[in-house]
């Protein structure tokens, strides 16, 4: 197998530092000129320090024997400017824009639901649990484009260790944070927020299950789902929840945002199946994000070429009902 | 109209309908110029402006009846339509190439399991022979009266683009609303015009 060393990744995969930096500096001017248009109150929050260095702290990461190997990085340009997270706009190009104003600092997570006791998790003390990995995956959406980016985190069995979940849990569920002050283009869908996923206990004790904390070396943009979020490789991009606040063990199959949405287009396993197709597309194929024309499409593979280490979980399972 | 004005408005046309295939070609041939997913803007793009020609074709006839000082805009339709089933074309290629790879078993699976590409294709195969009619020697051929009956066939076309535009996006997504009131609109003009046209004066009889 093909092991790619950092050095191997083609330069051109990789956005120069500087670039992004301005493109952050921009942002920030960006911001502070909305926020002029806010409340006094609101400035404070936005452009405190903390909130400021927090969104470009480089992140101490060590290699992982799981990270994805022999694919082209996706631009982080690209990574940071094409997003679906419907609470700052419907359009891809909205998120950028307007998650700025998501309040990153102070940030908790709390733990709940069938555990020996719930507890609250600092963000920071969530950063120091564990060792930052280093993590490549291919990102599918359900939409039919993809991306490979480079995730930083630990597997979020390790957290899952900490929270001592009860023997009667078997689901996980996921709340992502929601203020409609903050984020006032929730209201532009027919979404009922807060947004809602979850992973059966198997799932989320995989040790691909990637806990997120940042990507490309760094904190999560705030458009990527910053602070926390989780990664679930082998599933379509929406199972995997961004900007969490609340992590539920439950004995039943939690509700899911998209599911509700539209049971027939979004199941709530959504492992990425080329065979099973989407009712309005094809999952055969799919759209690299970044490519020139010519040269996106591509093959998708069935759980996004992760089933030796997931297939096992649905031994037995038609994949075709539990889509 | 003077035959110089009318030849300048008729380049300022053909610019203008050239213009977004113009930016297409542009951003093809700068690095990452078609942003984060290229085919996807080639197919939007394209689509989006052949609804845009097939509702400026369609206010051809409305605005003309405005006034008999509009005569001449009838002159432009023609030109509108053809560039309408030339975006189509291109819209229906970049469908061909860029989504189903060119296998033949994906576009007839296409077809026949998504509503919203059946519509599409319908629109596409109701301009065809309209584009293919469009020439004089053809109008004389059929006669007028068969001839224009053909190309009714274009508010269907432009329904069935309306619904594919609709039946594209997910639930919920407002986007094709603009251009649907547009051309509802447009339709809707003919039907009123049908029901209080000046009525032509009958014979008389004894």
């Amino acid at each position: 197998m093909l092991i790619l060393k950092p050095s191997d990744i083609p330069s051109s995969a990789i956005t120069p530092r500087e670039q992004y930096l301005d493109r952050r500096r921009f942002l920030r001017g960006a911001v502070a000129v909305g926020a002029a248009a806010l409340g006094a109150e609101r400035i404070a929050q936005i452009v405190s320090p903390t909130s400021g260095v927090f969104a470009g702290t480089r992140l101490q990461t060590v290699k992982s024997p799981l990270t994805t190997t022999g694919e082209d990085l996706t631009s982080y340009q690209y990574v940071t400017s094409y997003n679906n997270y419907y609470e700052f706009g419907v359009d891809k190009s909205e998120p950028a824009k307007n998650a700025g104003r998501l309040p990153v600092r102070p940030w908790t997570v709390r733990v709940e639901g069938l555990v020996k006791t719930p507890k609250t998790f600092d963000i920071d003390a969530l950063l120091k649990l564990h060792p930052l990995e280093d993590r490549i995956y291919r990102h599918r959406c359900v939409e039919a484009w993809s991306m490979v980016v480079l995730w930083v985190g630990y597997s979020l069995s390790e957290f899952i260790k900490q929270c001592d979940p009860l023997s009667t849990a078997k689901f996980v569920q996921f709340l992502s944070y929601y203020d409609k002050k903050v984020e006032p283009w929730a209201g532009d869908s027919a979404i009922s927020w807060p947004y809602s996923e979850g992973l059966r206990m198997d799932e989320a004790m995989n040790p691909l299950t990637l806990l997120t904390f940042g990507m490309y070396g760094e904190t999560l943009p705030n458009q990527n789902g910053a602070p926390v979020r989780v990664v679930v490789p082998w599933k379509y991009g929406f199972k995997s929840a961004k900007s969490i606040v609340t992590v539920r063990f439950v004995a039943k199959e939690p509700h899911t945002t998209w599911n509700d949405q539209n049971e027939q287009e979004y199941g709530f396993y959504s492992n990425v199946n080329p065979n099973v197709d989407h009712p309005r597309w094809s999952q055969k194929t799919e759209r690299r994000i970044g490519l020139p024309f010519y040269a996106q499409r591509k093959t998708t593979l069935m759980f996004n070429g992760y089933g030796d280490q997931v297939a096992s979980l649905y031994k037995g399972m038609d994949l075709r009902r539990y889509y | 109209m003077r035959r110089s004005t009318l030849i300048l408005l008729k380049t300022l046309t053909w610019i203008a309908c050239l213009w977004p295939l113009a930016l297409l070609v542009y951003g093809a041939l700068t690095p990452e110029g078609l942003g984060a997913d290229p085919s996807a803007r080639i197919a939007l793009s394209t689509g989006y402006t052949t609804l845009v020609l097939l509702a400026l074709t369609l206010a051809v006839t409305p605005v003309r009846r405005l006034s008999a000082k509009l005569a001449w805009l009838a002159r432009f339709r023609r030109l509108l339509g053809l560039f309408a089933f030339f975006y189509a074309t291109i819209h229906m290629l970049a469908y061909v190439a860029l989504y189903s790879g060119f296998d033949v078993h994906t576009m007839l699976d296409d077809i026949a399991k998504r509503r919203f590409i059946m519509a599409g294709a319908a629109a596409w195969l109701l301009l065809l022979p309209l584009a293919l009619t469009s020439t004089t020697w053809a109008i004389r051929k059929l006669g007028g009266r068969r001839w224009n009956l053909l190309h009714k066939l274009i508010y269907i076309a432009a329904i069935c683009g309306v619904v594919h535009f609709w039946w594209q996006v997910k639930t919920g997504v407002l986007t094709p609303l603009p251009l649907t009131a547009i051309i509802a609109l447009l339709l809707l003009a003919r039907v009123a015009y049908a029901l209080w046209k000046p009525q032509k004066k009958k014979p008389v009889t004894a």
